[in-house]
C-alpha cells in the first residue's frame, strides 16, 4: 500500500475515500475538503473522523450544553471551568479538588471486564492530567433486569473490571449506584467518576505554547487497541454496523497506569511541563490536535517515532489507536533531560515525537513524508454542530395521565410484607456483593462509602478537611418529566452529601441517552440539560464538566433518559460528620420534610409494573433550606444520625438505618398506605438525643422545614405502626438478593 | 483415553500485560533470547475413547462459549495422543 501523503492527495483529488465507513456524513466530508482546499489524506480523514464523532465532538449536544456556561453561577470556588479535562474547585486551606464522571457504556457491553476497567483508567488519567493526585473513584452502574441472562453475563464482568483496575491502582471506591431496568438490557451503563486533590499552584492545563518546546509521548507503547473504537463504537448502534465492524477492544494494564501516575506526579512536582493531555478516546489524534489548538496552533510531529507494540501498524492506525496508559506532554528543551531521567527512574517508555512551532498548522510526517497538514482547531474544536430536531414524544402525555394503582398496606401483615418486598427488590437490596469486590479503604482516608448516602474522603490528615461526593439519577422520573427529573437528581445528590453535614460546592454530570437522531430522545436530552442548568443556577452550584453518551439504544428502544449527576461538597472536619445511622437505643427519630402521594416513578410502582403518573416537581428553595439545616445541625452537633429518603421511600431508609448497626426502631406514621413507599423528594430521617429536641425544633422553624416525630430507636425489630419485623428476617430479605442472583 | 487440548491466546493486537511482565523479567535474570513474550492458557480435557468429529465440534462450541473470550482471544482445539 502506498503512503497517502499530502502531495499524493493534491495530485489525486478525485480518489474515492471510505468516509462513510468511518462514520462521516457526506456534508461533513465535503466540509473537510473545504477546510483543507483539497481531499484529506487517509491519515487526515482518520483524525477528522474520530474527532468529529459524536463521542469527541459533542456535535449533537453542544448547542444545549452551552447553557451550563450561559447560566453559570459566578463563584470564586471554581478555579478551572468546563472545557479542560476536568473542572477544579477550591475547597479551602490551599487545596483544590478536581472531579469528573465519564461513561464507558458501549465497550463494557462488548467486553464487560476490560470495558469497565479501561473506563476507570480513562477517568483517572483525566484527573491526573489536571495535576492532581487521584484519591478515590465511584461507579454508578445500570443493568437490564437482575434476572436476565445478559445481566448475569455483564454485571459480574463489569464489577470485576471496576474492582480489578481500581484496586490495583490503590484507589478507594467510595460509592456509586447499581440500578436495574429493562431498558438497559443490551445497553448497560458504566459511568466512572474520579476525584483528585492538589494544591492551587499545581493546576495543569492542556496547551502547547512556546515555539521550540518539545512534544513528548510517555507511558505504554501504541498497539492496535480499539482502533476506531471512538467513532464506530460510540456513534452507531450495534445493529446497523454488524459484528464485522466491531473493532478490537482496549485492554488496560493498571500496574502501568500506577507507575504512570507516580511518574507524572513527580514530573509535575518539579514543574517540568507546559501542558499535558492524556490519550483516551481518539488517542494521538485527540491529544495532538487539542494540545496544539490550546496553544498558538503550530506543531510538528514525527509519527514514525511513536514506540509501537505492533510494528505493522499503519500511520492511520497509530493516529486512531486507543491504547491505554499513555500521556502527551509539552516540555521546554531545557527541562527535557530531567523529564527523561524521571521516566527512566519509573521505567516508563518516553519519546520526543515532535515540537511546537510558531505556525498555525499541525503537521505530521511519516518517515519524512508529510501526511497531515491541518489547522488543529478545525480538528479539535470546530467540528460540526447539529441543531437536531426535537419533539416531545407522544408517550409523555399518555403516561403522565396514567393513575397509579398499587396495593396500599394497611394491616400489620401487609406493612411487614411491603417492607420485606422492598428490602429484597434488586434496586434496593444490599449492594455489598458488588462493593465488597472494591477496595473501599485503601490509603486510609475513607470516611464514608457504600452504604452511606455519600462517599467521603479526608484530604488533609492534620486539619481533617474532607470532601464528600454523591452521584444520583432517577431515570423513572426523568422518563415522566426529564426537566424535573434532572433537577430532582441534582437535589438528591446535594442532599446526599448534606446529610453527612458537607456543604455542596460543585456539579459534574454524565448524560446517558438514546439516539440523538430520534427527535423524542433529543427532546429528553434538551429538557434534562435545561433542568440541570436551571437547577444549578438556582442552587448556586457551578457545573465543572461532564460527559454525554448517546446511542444507548437497541433498535428503536432507547434507554430511560439517565442524567447521572455528581455533586461534590466540602466538610471542614470529617470527624464531625453526621453518620447515616444510630448505634444506640433511646434516640428520637424525626422526619424532616413533608410526605405527599408520590408513587409515580417509585420503586413500589415499578415492582407492580407501573411506570406512569406525574413526577414530583422539584422545590429547590426548600432543598437548599434543608441542606442548610443539615449542615447547621452537624456543626452544632444536633444529630446522632441523618439519612436521606429516596428510592423505596421511608421503608427503604428505615431498613438501611436499622440494619446498619443492628439497632431497631419503633415508629408510627399517619397515612401508612402512602407514607411507607412514597418517594416525595426533600426528606431526611434524623436521629437525635432527646436533649436536642428543642434545638432541632428551632432549626426546623428557622429553615421552614416541616418536622414530624416518627418514633424512637432500640430493640431488635423494626416496628412500623405496630407491625413487628424482626431485624434477622429483614436482614435476610435485604442481603439474600444479590448472592442468589449472582452467586 | 484421549486428551483434547484447547490452547487460548490473546489476539495479537490485544495488550498482554502478563506477557509483557515476563518479557521484562527475562533479561533481568540474564536471559537475553526473547524478542517478545505472549502468555496464554491451556486446557486439557480427558475423554473416554477416541474423540469423534462430533465431540471435537462440541469442544469448539464450549471453547467459544466458556474457555475463551472470543472478543479478545483466539483458541485452537487439538487432540493429544
Amino acid at each position: 500500500m502506498t503512503l497517502d501523503t499530502v502531495t499524493v492527495a493534491q495530485s489525486s483529488p478525485d480518489q474515492s475515500q471510505p468516509f462513510a465507513e468511518l462514520g462521516l456524513k457526506p456534508d461533513e466530508y465535503a466540509r473537510i475538503k473545504e477546510i483543507l482546499g483539497r481531499r484529506p489524506t487517509s491519515s487526515e480523514l482518520a483524525m477528522y473522523s474520530v474527532m468529529w464523532s459524536e463521542h469527541c465532538s459533542y456535535k449533537s449536544s453542544k448547542v444545549h450544553l452551552k447553557q451550563f456556561g450561559d447560566k453559570a453561577v459566578k463563584t470564586d470556588a471554581l478555579l478551572v471551568g468546563i472545557g479542560e479535562n476536568a473542572g477544579v474547585v477550591d475547597v479551602g486551606q490551599g487545596y483544590a479538588v478536581t472531579f469528573k464522571i465519564e461513561s464507558h457504556n458501549h465497550p463494557s457491553f462488548i467486553e464487560p471486564y476490560q470495558g469497565a476497567a479501561t473506563g476507570v483508567g480513562g477517568i483517572v488519567r483525566d484527573i491526573l492530567t489536571m495535576g492532581a493526585r487521584p484519591i478515590a473513584v465511584m461507579d454508578p452502574l445500570r443493568f437490564g433486569p437482575a434476572d436476565a441472562p445478559d445481566t448475569r453475563r455483564v454485571l459480574p464482568g463489569i464489577v470485576a473490571g471496576v474492582g480489578g483496575y481500581g484496586n490495583c491502582l490503590g484507589l478507594a471506591n467510595i460509592g456509586g449506584e447499581v440500578v436495574f431496568d429493562e431498558t438497559y438490557i443490551g445497553n448497560p451503563l458504566v459511568n466512572a467518576l474520579c476525584v483528585g486533590v492538589m494544591k492551587h499552584s499545581d493546576i495543569k492545563l492542556a496547551k502547547a505554547a512556546g515555539a521550540g518546546n518539545l512534544v513528548v509521548l510517555y507511558g505504554a507503547k501504541t498497539g492496535g487497541d480499539g482502533i476506531g473504537g471512538v467513532s464506530v463504537l460510540a456513534s452507531e448502534t450495534f445493529d446497523t454496523t454488524g459484528s464485522a465492524k466491531r473493532p478490537a477492544v482496549q485492554v488496560g494494564d493498571p500496574f502501568v497506569e500506577k507507575v504512570l501516575i507516580e511518574c507524572s506526579l513527580e514530573i509535575f512536582a518539579e514543574d517540568l511541563v507546559i501542558g499535558i493531555q492524556d490519550l483516551g478516546g481518539a488517542g494521538l489524534s485527540c491529544a495532538t490536535s487539542e494540545l496544539a489548538s490550546g496553544g498558538s496552533g503550530g506543531m510538528k510531529v514525527e509519527l514514525d517515532r511513536v514506540p509501537l507494540r505492533d510494528a505493522s501498524l499503519s500511520p492511520e492506525e497509530i493516529l486512531m489507536s486507543e491504547s491505554q496508559e499513555r500521556m502527551c506532554a509539552i516540555v521546554e528543551p531545557s527541562k527535557i533531560k530531567r523529564f527523561l531521567e524521571i521516566c527512566d527512574k519509573w521505567d516508563v517508555t518516553v519519546t520526543v515525537i515532535g515540537e511546537v512551532t510558531d505556525g498555525d498548522r499541525l503537521e505530521i510526517t511519516w518517515h519524512g513524508d508529510l501526511i497531515v497538514d491541518v489547522p488543529p482547531r478545525t480538528v479539535a474544536h470546530d467540528g460540526p454542530v447539529y441543531n437536531r430536531p426535537l419533539a416531545k414524544p407522544e408517550y409523555v402525555d399518555r403516561v403522565n395521565a396514567e393513575v397509579i394503582n398499587v396495593p396500599r398496606p394497611t394491616t400489620s401483615d401487609e406493612i411487614k410484607a411491603t417492607v420485606l418486598k422492598l428490602a429484597a427488590a434488586p434496586n434496593l437490596a444490599d449492594k455489598s456483593w458488588v462493593t465488597s469486590q472494591y477496595d473501599r479503604y485503601v490509603q486510609g482516608n475513607t470516611i464514608q462509602s457504600q452504604p452511606d448516602d455519600s462517599g467521603m474522603v479526608r484530604i488533609d490528615e492534620k486539619t481533617h478537611l474532607g470532601v464528600a461526593i454523591a452521584t444520583d439519577a432517577n431515570a423513572n422520573w426523568s422518563y415522566l418529566n426529564p426537566y424535573e427529573g434532572a433537577k430532582l437528581a441534582l437535589a438528591e445528590a446535594a442532599r446526599n452529601i448534606a446529610t453527612a453535614g458537607a456543604k455542596p460546592l460543585a456539579v459534574t454530570n454524565c448524560l446517558n441517552f438514546g439516539s440523538p437522531e430520534d427527535p423524542g430522545v433529543m427532546w429528553q436530552f434538551a429538557e434534562s440539560v435545561r433542568g440541570l442548568a436551571d437547577g444549578c443556577l438556582e442552587m448556586g452550584l457551578p457545573v465543572t464538566g461532564g460527559n454525554v453518551s448517546f446511542y444507548n439504544q437497541t433498535g428503536s428502544v432507547a434507554i430511560l433518559p439517565t442524567p447521572v449527576i455528581g455533586v461534590l461538597g466540602v466538610i471542614d472536619d470529617v470527624r464531625t460528620r453526621t453518620p447515616m445511622s444510630f448505634e444506640e437505643a433511646g434516640l428520637d427519630l424525626y422526619l424532616l420534610g413533608e410526605t405527599a402521594d408520590d408513587l409515580a416513578g417509585s420503586e413500589w410502582a415499578y415492582l407492580h409494573g407501573q411506570r406512569g403518573g406525574q413526577s414530583p416537581i422539584a422545590d429547590l428553595q426548600r432543598e437548599m433550606r434543608l441542606i442548610d439545616l443539615l449542615v447547621a445541625g452537624r456543626v452544632n452537633k444536633v444529630f446522632t444520625a441523618a439519612h436521606d429518603l429516596s428510592q423505596g421511600g421511608l421503608s427503604a431508609s428505615l431498613t438501611e438505618m436499622v440494619l446498619r448497626h443492628n439497632v431497631g426502631a419503633d415508629v408510627t406514621v399517619e397515612n401508612i398506605g402512602t407514607a411507607l413507599m412514597s418517594e416525595t423528594p426533600g426528606r431526611v430521617i434524623v436521629a437525635i438525643d432527646p436533649s436536642q429536641t428543642k434545638t432541632l425544633g428551632d432549626l426546623a422553624t428557622k429553615h421552614q422545614i416541616v418536622l414530624t416525630k416518627l418514633g424512637t430507636t432500640g430493640g431488635d425489630s423494626l416496628v412500623i405502626n405496630g407491625a413487628n419485623i424482626p431485624l434477622t428476617e429483614l436482614r435476610t430479605a435485604w442481603t439474600e438478593t444479590f448472592p442468589k442472583l449472582f452467586g | 483415553m484421549a486428551k483434547i487440548v484447547v490452547d487460548v491466546m490473546l489476539k495479537p493486537e490485544i495488550l498482554d500485560p502478563q506477557g509483557s511482565a515476563v518479557s521484562a523479567a527475562l533479561p533481568r535474570l540474564g536471559f537475553t533470547f526473547a524478542k517478545s513474550v505472549r502468555q496464554g492458557k491451556r486446557f486439557e480435557i480427558e475423554i473416554e475413547g477416541e474423540p469423534t468429529a462430533a465431540q471435537l465440534a462440541e469442544v469448539e462450541v464450549a471453547a467459544e462459549k466458556l474457555l475463551a473470550n472470543p472478543v479478545i482471544e483466539t483458541f485452537v482445539v487439538r487432540v493429544e495422543k
